[in-house]
């Protein structure tokens, strides 16, 4: 499945749109990685642990976007757009929205 | 009590120290590897090319950062005599140039010659005490075109 965030592709003629898709994850994280955490937000850097959650759920976010866009019957989501959004202390939500097309 | 102001003061030292260290060795890097990735532009133009056969994929970057606990109690101390806050600019800085640097990289990696409609998403996802910012979250997105073989 062709995934982009161009509202145009080269090359290719949309066929039909067939509306918004969207998909969603929320994680939180484990408590091991919370306390790893503390410890480097003391001497500031990169957290590993969070950085690896954040992209975990941001792919599942994405399954779920083309299972959707599947259910459809397309074959190309344009348009794609992230949203993360914390919404409790320890949990973050990833949102990922587009348009369902057929394109030739 | 003199205890307890004796640790934070020595935390706060350490914390100055370290922070300071870790931060300038990344900002190396942020250097280097910029130069290395110059050759690949990411623009924020929508519009694909008109000449030439692309092949186009969403490629993403992104990265957590937080601060140090020297910055963030000085952080603390700009919320309250008002004024430009460097601890947090220096933070947010590092964080978008390093999550568009991962992102050229993957781009890299699937032989793209350009990253359209590029974009940048924020979000603080660890707040520490009276809900000051700890880190932050940046994504970097784009469409790679991959010129067909």
């Amino acid at each position: 499945m062709l995934i982009s965030n161009l509202e145009i592709l080269p090359n290719q003629t949309i066929v039909k749109h067939l509306g918004l898709v969207q998909g969603s994850s929320v994680r939180a994280k484990h408590i091991g990685r919370d306390i790893m955490a503390g410890l480097k937000n003391l001497f500031g850097g990169e957290l590993k642990g969070y950085t690896e959650l954040l992209q975990e759920s941001r792919e599942e976010a994405m399954q779920r976007l083309q299972l959707q866009a599947e259910a459809l019957g397309a074959n190309a989501i344009i348009n794609v757009r992230f949203s993360t959004s914390s919404i409790a202390q320890g949990a973050a939500e990833i949102y990922v929205y587009g348009t369902a097309v057929i394109i030739e | 009590m003199i205890y307890q102001l004796i640790f934070v003061l020595i935390l706060l030292i350490l914390a100055y120290f370290i922070g300071t260290h870790l931060e300038k060795k990344h900002y190396k890097s942020i250097i280097e590897r910029e130069k290395k990735l110059n050759a690949l532009p990411a623009i924020a133009i929508k519009t694909p090319p008109t000449d030439g056969n692309f092949q186009q994929q969403l490629v993403l970057g992104s990265v957590t950062i937080s601060v140090d606990y020297f910055k963030r109690f000085l952080a603390s101390l700009h919320n309250f005599f008002g004024g430009r806050v460097t601890s947090y600019e220096t933070l947010l800085d590092r964080a978008r140039r390093e999550a568009l640097l991962r992102m050229k990289e993957a781009a890299m990696e699937k032989k793209a010659t350009l990253i359209l409609n590029v974009k940048y998403e924020t979000a603080s996802i660890y707040k520490g005490r009276n809900s000051t910012i700890g880190s932050v979250e940046v994504l970097a997105y784009g469409t790679a075109m991959i010129p067909y073989e």
